[in-house]
């Protein structure tokens, strides 16, 4: 039998990228699919702040202190209407909370980001080269591990002050470890793989094999953690702004409002603090359902 | 100078491997348990040569060392004691053009067609990325030049854009053997390249070995347990046991004439469709553990011929008939 | 008498989100007491799904659609979970290619082997463990008092796997299903498995499903033999008749295909094509588009089973004919 005959008989699949096939594995869970639109709106949301917001609460100009503590619905001097109420200087809550969004978000999504990078090459050179390289970093790590998140976050900004580089500083070093750790379990197991092998005797060098063959191989794991960990710099922010420590009244974020407002809750002014503590719910818990289903998809004991 | 015998060949190649204590073992010896290093003797001072053009069949039990033979070979692993020579030079001493060319010169194709292939990347870049990066062809060339290889594997060079996933296993084992060819080697190292392929498609691979070989005058170790399979490809065998070569001889005459007792008892046990329902007979005993192997002969706790002295001396592989090798005490009297 | 086993008309489907793979359709055959079945077939032909069935293993989404599964006249489709707990282990067990499939690693083995015997039979702790005892060395373990207490990784590839299959014997089974028990294993080991499993049918009369794709231990091993493509047996017959006198293309063509049986150093007759996948079968016979016997009719519909000369079922609408079969 001539070879031609061979690749013509051949299953000849429609072309379809390993991305493709995931992404319509992942909206197939509707929930799943509905928080990550509901992710997509709240980006653009925050994103978008300055154009979507009827007012940009931190100009005092657009502000008046006799709107101040405002019921939800209720109208102002101008005649505007306050669907959500106004906070104790007469912002408007709405925008407020798109506002302290935006901060929540990009304090968390830029600590995260640098955390994971810091942490991904961390955790794939201690994978390729093993021994003494391999236990010190990893040794970091356990280090790091070992102390409650929280308690590292706080004395980091006790020494540090106030500020939103320092909270992002604060969160992206409780951040690394968990990147390195996991990159590190992926990238051993996938360094015995044959096709690391394969480039090995191909004479590749050796930052070619890491970056472009190993490392790949080891990301989609991760995209879950840093979903996840996406959400819990979030909380671990919004916490940390509550207890006063985090981002400068100036600037406040979603934990910040929160904490505003909290004192008004006993007196029945609820909306000041349990809005934004809705958005904040709604928030983490889209994401920690994306973040679910994405570990659900790529683990692979769960696969047909 | 004479022309070197062997393309590449392995001399007196040992490789061990130490299994460092876990940490549990390291907490039991910080309380004063005894703990002891594992040393794995994987290879045991083995010498093995390829000719231009020549196909050596290896075979062996399970954890007899094939793979650890074929990747040193193969320049993935280093020996831990020998050295492997190429083109009569050793590789250690070869400067770092010659080294790559040395390096290229002998490929690998993997038991798992599916884990030997990046599944994020598509058979264009898994084929043509290592002939593109060592200027083997230049960038603008590179799409022709894989679909020329894909051609010559019997693969529809219009699949280039697909990945590993959308293939099938008799197709990945193709992108595979694709992949090595593309950097032009000489010699070509087999690991056990069908064994995970479906029964129909085996023998296709091998007749694609085989075409290759005709066409590209390639070179092959050609690891594998499918007794049959070797017997039918291979010009010469080698026979490894715990780490070292009890017997190698041309195929035919291992096959015909086996000498050694092993080999007598592993063809005795290879399964044959011809034979019809019968009883099987089969060698007693259990293989040995690498860890500690028995003492002199490896064999001895399961051969039948075993003398005192096999358990004391280990038998030297020497020459029993021109161009045969065999490790056993029977053949010092003759 | 009625056979140990008698498989009729065996569906098993998997409801997939890619549709439906007909993993098992229509499947036939029978064991009689003492007696190996060799089941024979390309990766992805439902060997596995088989004996999964006959086990009453079949997980979601999968699950028998139609048939008849009866062990010495009882039929076990439709059971209920309480009814296979008499059935499983006791009286019909399998064996599996990876032996920690039945293994427990942390475990010891004795552990292990005594809870799967008070699991099924009334006896003390001592009869228990002295029946382990010997169970073992019914494999041939050699110093079974020793080896009961070992955890299965102090033991190599090959005596797990006798273990796993000392289990499979501890309540003496009417059936067996050994799905690819020898696949991992080398020669030398292999050989002293099936040595074990020919002693077993021959003693207590155990029926024996031997999953394999490797025709050449089939051969030697099994009594009658059934090649499975696309989830239809395609031929079934007495072993010698049906490995000497291959009807179906696709038997011949393995056949043919075997180094055996091409002169050495040629390039072997090898079967077009590939596997082709369970969602997308072409029409009509299965094995159609790498079959070089085809012809109109062929795609037109699944062949029927015929009954052949010498007890040889077939699925094929033009047979290799006698002459040109394997001598
Ligand atoms: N990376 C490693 N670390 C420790 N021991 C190893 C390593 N690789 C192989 N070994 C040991 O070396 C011995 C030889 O292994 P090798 O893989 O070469 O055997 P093989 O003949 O290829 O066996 P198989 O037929 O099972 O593939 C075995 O005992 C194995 O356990
Ligand atoms: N849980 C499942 N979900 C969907 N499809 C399945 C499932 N289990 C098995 N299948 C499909 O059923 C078919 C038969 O599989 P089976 O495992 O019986 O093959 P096999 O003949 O044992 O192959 P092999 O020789 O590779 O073990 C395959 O196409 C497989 O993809
Ligand atoms: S040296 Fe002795 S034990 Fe070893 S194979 Fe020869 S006869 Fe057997
Ligand atoms: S039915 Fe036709 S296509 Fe199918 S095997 Fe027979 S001859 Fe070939
Ligand atoms: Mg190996
Ligand atoms: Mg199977």
């Amino acid at each position: 039998m001539t070879d031609a005959a061979l690749t013509s008989a051949a299953v000849a699949p429609p072309v379809e990228t390993p991305f493709r096939r995931f992404a319509s594995d992942f909206f197939a869970n509707k929930v799943a699919a509905v928080a990550l639109v509901i992710i997509v709106i709240l980006a653009l949301l925050a994103i978008f702040a300055p154009w979507v917001t009827p007012q940009n609460p931190y100009d005092l100009t657009q502000i008046s202190i006799f709107d101040n503590m405002l019921k939800p619905g209720a109208k102002s001097m101008e005649g505007k209407t306050f669907w959500l109420g106004t906070d104790e200087q007469g912002r408007d809550m709405f925008s407020a909370m798109i506002y302290g969004l935006r901060m929540s978000l990009f304090v968390s999504a830029v600590a995260t980001s640098i955390a994971v990078l810091v942490g991904v090459s961390l955790g794939v050179t201690a994978a390729y080269f093993g021994g003494r390289v391999d236990s010190i970093i990893m040794r970091i790590v356990d280090l790091q591990l070992s102390f409650p998140a929280i308690l590292i976050a706080l004395i980091l900004l006790a020494a540090l002050g106030k500020g939103v580089d320092k909270v992002i500083l604060a969160l992206m070093l409780v951040q690394w470890a968990y990147y390195a750790r996991t990159v590190r379990g992926n990238a051993l197991v996938e360094r015995r793989r044959e096709y690391i092998e394969a480039a090995q005797c191909l004479a590749l060098p050796r930052y070619r094999i890491i970056f472009r063959h190993l490392l790949p191989n080891c990301l989609p794991p991760l995209i879950v953690i840093a979903t996840v960990q996406v959400a819990h710099a979030i909380s671990l922010e919004a916490t940390l702004s509550f207890l006063g420590v985090g981002v400068p009244i100036t600037e406040p974020s979603l934990g910040l409002l929160i904490s505003n407002g909290y004192k008004y809750i006993l007196s029945g002014k609820y909306w000041v603090s349990v809005f934004p503590g809705l958005m904040l719910l709604l928030t983490i818990l889209s994401i920690n359902l994306v973040g679910d289903h994405l570990r659900d998809l790529l683990n692979p004991r769960l696969k047909a | 100078m004479s022309a070197p015998k062997y393309l590449v060949d392995a001399r007196d190649v040992s490789k061990r491997f130490s299994q460092e204590p876990d940490l549990a073992q390291k907490v039991a010896g910080l309380l004063g348990a005894r703990t002891k290093r594992i040393v794995v003797h994987a290879l045991d001072h083995v010498s093995l040569g390829i000719a231009e053009g020549e196909v050596v069949g290896l075979v062996g039990e399970s954890g007899s060392g094939k793979s650890t033979l074929g990747r040193i070979i193969a320049g993935i692993w280093e020996p831990s004691e020998g050295e492997i020579h190429f083109a009569g030079r050793p590789r250690n001493e070869l400067n770092d053009t010659q080294r790559r060319a040395a390096d290229l010169a002998v490929q690998m194709v993997f038991q798992d067609p599916m884990s030997s292939l990046n599944p994020r990347m598509h058979v264009a870049e898994i084929i043509g990325e290592a002939p593109e990066y060592h200027g083997i062809v230049k960038a603008s060339e590179t799409a022709a030049y894989v679909a020329d290889i894909m051609q010559k594997v019997g693969l529809d060079p219009s699949f280039a854009e697909r990945y590993p996933h959308q293939f099938s296993g008799g197709q990945r084992a193709r992108i595979g053997i694709a992949r090595a060819l593309a950097v032009k080697p000489r010699v070509i190292v087999a690991d056990e390249a069908i064994a995970a392929l479906d029964v129909s498609i085996q023998a296709q691979v091998i007749n694609l070995f085989m075409k290759l070989r005709a066409d590209l005058g390639l070179a092959y170790l050609f690891i594998s347990h499918d007794l049959g399979v070797v017997r039918h490809l291979a010009d010469r065998v080698a026979i490894l046991y715990l780490g070292r070569i009890v017997e190698s001889a041309p195929a035919d005459e291992l096959f015909n004439t086996p000498n050694h007792p092993y080999t007598v008892a592993l063809l005795a046990n290879m399964p044959k469709v011809e034979t019809g329902k019968h009883a099987f007979a089969p060698l007693e005993g259990e293989i040995p553990s690498p860890i500690n192997p028995p003492s002199g002969c490896h064999f001895h706790p399961r051969c039948a011929h075993a003398m005192p002295r096999c358990a004391e001396v280990a038998p030297k592989l020497r020459e029993v008939a021109p161009g045969r090798l065999s490790a056993c005490h029977l053949n010092d009297g003759a | 008498m009625t056979a140990t086993l008698e498989v009729a008309g065996l569906s098993t489907h998997f409801f997939t989100r890619a549709g439906v793979v007909k993993a098992v359709d229509g499947v036939s055959f029978s064991v009689q007491r003492g007696q190996v079945l060799g089941l024979v077939g390309e990766s992805g032909s439902g060997k596995t799904v088989t004996g999964l069935s006959i086990m009453g293993l079949v997980d979601r989404p999968g699950r028998i659609v139609s048939g008849s599964i009866k062990l010495a006249g009882q039929e076990l489709v439709g059971l209920s979970e309480k009814g296979w707990r008499t059935i499983r282990g006791r009286k019909i067990a399998m064996i599996f290619q990876d032996p920690m499939m039945t293994l427990n690693p942390v475990l010891r083995i004795d552990t292990q082997m005594i809870e799967t015997v008070l699991a099924h039979a009334d006896v003390s702790k001592d009869s228990a463990r002295e029946r382990c005892r010997q169970a073992l060395s019914r494999v041939g373990i050699p110093s079974p008092d020793e080896r009961l207490t070992a955890y299965p990784h102090q033991f190599s590839g090959g005596m797990r796997q006798r273990v796993a299959i000392a289990i499979a014997l501890l309540h003496d089974p009417e059936l067996i299903i050994a799905d690819e028990p020898t696949t991992a294993l080398d020669v030398t080991i292999q050989a002293q498995i099936i040595a074990q499993v020919q002693k077993l049918a021959a003693e207590t009369g155990t029926a024996i499903v031997w999953v394999t794709h490797d025709l050449a231990v089939v051969s030697g091993l099994s009594d009658r033999l059934a090649v499975m493509y696309a989830g239809r047996i395609i031929e079934e017959g007495p072993t010698a008749e049906v490995l000497t006198q291959p009807h179906h293309p696709y038997t011949a063509g393995l056949l043919h295909s075997l180094p055996i049986n091409n002169p050495r150093g040629q390039p072997l007759n090898q079967i077009p094509g590939s596997t082709p996948s369970l969602l997308r079968l072409p029409p009509g016979c299965p094995f159609g588009p790498r079959c070089t016997r085809k012809q109109h009719d062929c795609t037109q519909a699944m062949p029927p089973e015929t009954q052949g000369a010498n007890g040889v079922r077939l699925r094929c609408y033009h047979p290799v004919a006698r002459e040109g079969a394997m001598a």
